[in-house]
C-alpha cells in the first residue's frame, strides 16, 4: 500500500502515473469478462461449429461443412423471409424515425404538463412486449375489435389486419411504430438539449424564419443524433420477434415469417439446430455489416 | 419580420394563442395511442365478457367488476410464475451489478473502448442467436426445468446494459478525488469503493432500473427454457393466449397484472430511465 502511494507521488506527470495504474484496473473487467465470455463469446463460436453440422436436437449429427449455408441459399422459403424482413424493416424505420423526430421537436418546448406527458409517450417502450402484443391481437378481431369500429366511424371499409396476407405485415408494423417511437424520440431529444443557441439568435437577427432555421441549423446539428437513432432503430427492427410471435406465430400461412420466426421455427419446432445455426451466422453477418455501414456514415456526418 | 412588426399587440396574441392550441392539439394527437391503448386494456379487464365481446364496444364498464382479476388468480398458478419472474430479474440484475460496475469502473479508467465495442455488438444481436448454443448446453448439463438457466441467460440482457451505462457515468465523474485519495494511500480497490462508487450511486440506480425492466420483460429465454413450473410471467400469459381464444376479461387483467409493476417504475422513474436511455442507447436483447 505504502508503496504504491509512493510511487504515485515519484511519478511526477499525470501520463506515467495512468499508465502504472491502468494495469490494476484489468482486475475490475476480469469477473464481467468471464461471464460475457460464457454467454455471449461461447455462444458465438459454438454456433458457428453447430451450423456445420447435420444436426437435430435428440437425434444423430454429423459433419457437413457448408451444406447448410449452400441449402440456405437455395431455399426460397429463406429467401422470402428475408423478403419480408426488408419491407418490414424499411417502414419500421422510416415511420419511427419520421415521427419521432417530430415528436423530440414538440417536446423540446416548455409546456405545461410536458414531463406527465413525455412520461405517457414512453410508456409503450418500456411496456412489457409479451402484454401489449396479447391486448393489440383483440383489438383486431374483424368483427368485435375495437380497431374496426374506429374505422367505420371515420368512414373507412373494415380491415382483416393481421388475418389477411395482405394486411398483416403493415399492421404489425403499425404496432413497431407505436412500441418504438418513443425511444427515437428520446435520443433525438437528447440531441436538441445540447444544441448552441447562437446560431439561431444570429438566423433571428438575418430574418430566418421558423422553417429556414430548422432546415439549416437544427438539421445540420441534429445529424449525428439522427444517425444513431437511425443505427438502433435498424438493429431493433431487424431483431423484431416478441411481437411477431405471440400475435401472428408467421401467419396466416407464412405471410409474416421474418428471419428470426423463420430461425425460431427451424431451432425449436422443426429441432434442426444446425441449419437454424446457418441462419444465425448469416442474420449475424448481416447486422453485423449493416451496423459498420451506418458507423461509417456517423464518421463522414460528423466530419463534415 | 418587417410585416410582423406592424401587426398590433391585439393581432399578435391572436396568433399566439391559436398557435398554443394547434400546439396543444399536435401534443394530444402525439400522446393518444399510449393513453387510449393502456384505457382499452384497463376497460377489458374491468367488464365482463359480455360487454368485452358488444357491438358497438362499450369503452366505460357499465358495471365494472373484478372477477377477471380474481379468475386470473384462480385459474392460474399466476403466484407462482410472478415468483419465477421477480427471482430472474433480481437475480440476474443482480448479478449483473455485482459484476458489471466494477467492469464499467475497470473500462472507463482504461479506456479500454474495443472492450466497450464488445459490449456494444452484444447489445445489437438478436437474442434468438444465443439461444441455441445455450440451450444445447444446459441440455448437455441437465439443468433444464430450473430457474437457473433463465437467470444465465438473461445475463446476456443485463450485462451490457449495466458496463454500458455504468461507463459513461464513471467517465462523467472529475479523476481529481480517486487522486487524492491514492495519494492519501488507498488502494485503487479502496479509490473505486469509497469515492468513486457512492458518486456514480445515480448512475447505479439508473442500471438497475433498465436492467431490471429489459429482464422482467424479456420473454424469449424463458419461453424456451422453462418448463411448466418454472415460467416466467411473460411465457405464463401468453400460454393464457393459446388455450382461452376469446376470453378477453382475464387475458387483459393478466397482462395489465404482468406489465403494472413496468409501468409503475417508468411512472415513478421516468428521469432516471430517460438519462439512462439516452446515455447510450441501450435496451435489452
Amino acid at each position: 500500500m505504502m508503496q504504491q502511494a509512493e510511487t504515485i507521488t515519484a511519478s511526477s506527470s499525470k501520463g506515467a502515473r495512468a499508465r502504472n495504474y491502468a494495469r490494476h484496473y484489468g482486475w475490475f473487467i476480469v469477473p464481467a469478462a468471464v461471464v460475457v465470455l460464457a454467454v455471449i463469446i461461447f455462444p458465438w463460436i459454438f454456433t458457428i461449429y453447430v451450423s456445420a453440422h447435420d444436426w437435430h436436437l435428440g437425434g444423430a449429427r454429423s459433419w457437413v461443412g457448408f451444406d447448410n449455408y449452400i441449402k440456405l441459399f437455395s431455399d426460397s422459403r429463406f429467401g422470402w423471409a428475408m423478403l419480408r424482413t426488408l419491407f418490414y424493416t424499411v417502414l419500421s424505420v422510416i415511420f419511427p424515425m419520421i415521427l419521432g423526430l417530430a415528436a423530440a421537436l414538440a417536446f423540446n418546448h416548455k409546456f405545461p404538463l410536458r414531463g406527465l406527458a413525455r412520461t405517457i409517450f414512453i410508456l409503450p417502450m418500456m411496456a412489457t412486449p409479451v402484454a401489449v402484443a396479447l391486448v393489440w391481437t383483440m383489438t383486431f378481431h374483424p368483427q368485435l375489435g375495437v380497431l374496426n369500429w374506429l374505422l367505420a366511424q371515420v368512414g373507412l371499409p373494415p380491415s382483416m389486419w393481421i388475418y389477411s396476407a395482405n394486411t398483416v405485415i403493415p399492421t404489425l408494423v403499425m404496432i413497431e411504430v407505436w412500441h418504438w417511437t418513443p425511444l427515437v424520440m428520446l435520443l433525438i431529444l437528447g440531441g436538441l438539449a445540447s444544441l448552441p443557441i447562437d446560431p439561431y439568435e444570429a438566423a433571428k437577427i438575418d430574418g430566418a424564419n421558423g422553417w429556414q432555421a430548422f432546415r439549416h441549423i437544427t438539421l445540420p446539428l441534429l445529424m449525428p443524433f439522427i444517425v444513431v437513432a437511425l443505427i438502433i432503430r435498424c438493429i431493433d427492427a431487424l431483431k423484431a420477434f416478441d411481437t411477431i410471435y405471440v400475435i401472428t406465430q408467421g401467419g396466416p400461412g407464412s405471410a409474416s415469417e421474418t428471419i428470426n420466426i423463420f430461425l425460431y421455427l427451424q431451432a425449436f419446432a422443426f429441432y434442426n439446430v444446425g441449419y437454424a445455426s446457418a441462419v444465425v451466422v448469416v442474420f449475424f453477418a448481416i447486422i453485423l455489416a449493416l451496423a459498420t455501414l451506418l458507423l461509417w456514415t456517423r464518421q463522414r456526418v460528423k466530419m463534415t | 419580420m418587417i410585416v410582423e412588426a406592424k401587426r398590433s399587440p391585439a393581432q399578435y396574441r391572436l396568433r399566439r394563442l391559436i398557435g398554443n392550441i394547434g400546439f396543444g392539439f399536435s401534443v394530444l394527437v402525439l400522446i393518444s395511442p399510449a393513453i387510449l391503448f393502456f384505457l382499452w386494456m384497463l376497460s377489458l379487464s374491468f367488464k365482463n365478457e359480455l360487454d368485452n365481446t358488444d357491438w358497438p364496444p362499450v369503452f366505460i364498464p357499465q358495471s365494472p367488476t373484478l372477477d377477471n382479476y380474481r379468475e386470473v388468480f384462480a385459474r392460474n398458478d399466476f403466484l407462482r410464475f410472478a415468483w419465477n419472474s421477480i427471482v430472474v430479474s433480481f437475480g440476474a440484475t443482480g448479478i449483473a451489478l455485482l459484476i458489471g460496475v466494477p467492469a464499467g469502473y475497470g473500462i472507463a479508467k482504461m479506456h479500454a473502448m474495443r472492450a466497450a465495442a464488445l459490449i456494444l455488438i452484444a447489445r445489437i444481436t438478436p437474442g434468438l442467436s444465443y439461444l441455441i448454443p445455450l440451450f444445447l448446453l444446459f441440455q448437455w448439463l441437465g439443468m433444464t426445468g430450473t430457474l437457473t438457466p433463465i437467470v444465465i441467460t438473461h445475463l446476456v440482457i443485463t450485462v451490457p446494459i449495466v458496463v454500458w451505462v455504468m461507463i459513461s457515468f464513471f467517465e462523467g465523474l472529475p479523476p481529481e478525488l480517486e487522486e487524492a485519495a491514492l495519494v492519501d494511500g488507498a488502494s485503487i480497490w479502496q479509490a473505486f469503493r469509497y469515492v468513486a462508487m457512492p458518486l456514480a450511486r445515480p448512475g447505479i440506480t439508473v442500471a438497475t432500473i433498465l436492467s431490471f425492466i429489459f429482464s422482467w420483460n424479456n420473454f424469449i429465454f424463458a419461453m424456451v427454457l422453462a418448463g411448466r413450473e418454472t415460467r416466467t410471467l411473460p411465457v405464463a400469459v401468453n400460454n393464457m393466449l393459446t388455450f382461452e381464444q376469446i376470453a378477453w376479461g382475464p387475458l387483459s387483467a393478466a397482462a395489465l397484472l404482468v406489465t403494472a409493476p413496468v409501468l409503475i417504475l417508468t411512472l415513478v422513474a421516468q428521469k432516471q430511465i430517460v438519462a439512462g436511455l439516452t446515455a447510450g442507447g441501450v435496451k435489452g436483447a
